[in-house]
């Protein structure tokens, strides 16, 4: 779509198809942090004790930290002189390519920990894999994150378990959460041709690849939570080409506020 | 411009951190390589803690420090490099002395050791118990002592 092709064809121009493809596979990794650091921080001053609001602002702070380098990379792949400011800021909905699980409100604590918990799992195996990848920079971000990814899992996984086999109500609200999310979990293992070609090259993960140690992890501590795995269903993607839920041009028009009224403005 | 290149190396090894001031980005291993040049510098950091606000200034600090020794910013090169990452291994054991003066306990080394001989670095106690895995800056656990039930800051193993 003419969105996206707008980065595409630019990228093209300035360096070879495969930083072009790169430029779009980072972009995906960077998004999906970006996005989900937006939606922890609104957690902050909100979270029920003070500890939990420490918490949830450091993992804000790890996946915002993870999003910058991320896109700082993007702009040096795609060669048109696009800063990480430019990226985040100076998108609109249709170029975001983050995972529709991400953009999904915050709702309930029990939904933020849900949501959490899958994108938790996926990341650990995404940066346990490209650790390994043949680009350099990509294998450099992830050694770091996934040290950080262990902690953020760790945290989730405690807090479904604490949930799950709470009181009846924290379990029906984190049962119903898990069923309420479950429509974009397939998403995160879809492929596209980004992904099989960089794959093919060495240098991406193909997302099918990820769900062996997502599923093992998620069943274990759905286990011990004593939570249910939803059976299969409806499920929704789009997020990589663009397509999204409502609430990601929410989330943008807060985020973005500042710079789209005061271009270029710096604290 | 005369500059002795080993005593700007030195000033570079002691720019502060700026949350915890009492260590040097030289002691906490932030600080990969300084070559000095009489008409260039290169400064190569690496990032702790991915998300750490704490980078943006100590970058801003190494350019004081090499603006006050007269370098004009385009003979100037700071390099950030991931890899490979910086792990609480990288601390020195200066390093690790100044945090335990601070009140902070250091990490353990190697960074994988289970839990377990942390002591609090206000009465000694190893009987320590971990509050919060996440603390008041990315870097750092927030633990309580059983002894003196004074609660403390540990520097988070990564």
């Amino acid at each position: 779509m003419a969105v996206t092709g707008i980065s595409q064809s630019a990228a093209e121009a300035s360096s070879g198809p495969l930083d072009s493809l790169l430029f779009r596979y980072t972009l995906y990794h960077a998004d999906d942090n970006l996005v989900l650091a937006q939606r922890m921080s609104g957690w902050i001053s909100r979270a029920h004790d003070l500890d939990e609001d420490i918490a949830l602002a450091n993992i804000a702070l790890d996946l915002l930290g993870r999003a910058r380098m991320l896109l700082e990379y993007a702009g040096q792949l795609e060669g048109a002189g696009r800063t990480e400011d430019d990226l985040a800021m100076f998108r609109s909905e249709r170029e975001f390519t983050n995972l529709l699980l991400v953009e999904q409100p915050n709702g309930d604590f029990a939904h933020t920990m849900v949501r959490q918990f899958l994108f938790d799992a996926y990341q650990m195996e995404l940066w346990n894999r490209l650790a390994e990848s043949a680009d350099p920079t990509l294998a450099a971000i992830a050694g770091k994150a996934v040290k950080e990814t262990r902690y953020h899992l760790r945290h989730s996984s405690a807090w479904l378990v604490r949930l799950g086999k709470g009181t009846e109500e924290s379990h029906g609200r984190t049962q119903l959460a898990v069923e309420d999310l479950w429509r974009f979990v397939p998403e995160m293992f879809d492929s596209d041709e980004v992904c099989d070609h960089l794959t093919r090259a060495g240098m991406a993960v193909s997302p099918s690849l990820l769900q062996p140690a997502w599923n093992r992890w998620v069943r274990d501590t759905f286990s011990s939570a004593g939570l249910e795995i939803p059976g299969d269903r409806f499920s929704r993607s789009g997020g990589r080409s663009g397509f999204h839920t409502e609430h990601l041009g929410y989330l943008l028009a807060e985020m973005q506020w500042m710079q789209r009224s005061y271009p270029e403005m710096q604290w | 411009m005369v500059i002795d290149a080993r005593q700007l190396q030195r000033r570079l090894e002691e720019v502060p951190d700026p949350e915890l001031p009492w260590v040097t980005i030289s002691d906490l291993g932030v600080l990969r390589r300084a070559v000095v040049e009489e008409a260039r510098v290169v400064v190569e950091v690496t990032p702790t803690w991915s998300g750490c606000p704490a980078m943006d200034a100590i970058r801003e600090s190494i350019r004081l420090v090499l603006d006050g020794a007269g370098y004009k910013p385009e003979q100037v090169e700071i390099k950030t490099s991931f890899s490979p990452a910086w792990t609480t291994d990288d601390i020195t054991d200066a390093g690790r002395r100044k945090l335990a003066r601070a009140g902070i306990a250091p990490p353990r080394k190697p960074a994988e050791k289970p839990l377990g001989d942390t002591v609090c670095p206000l009465c000694q106690s190893s009987r320590v118990r971990e509050v919060s895995e996440f603390g008041s800056t990315p870097c750092k656990a927030l633990m309580a002592c059983r002894s003196c039930l004074e609660p403390f800051d540990r520097f988070k193993e990564l």
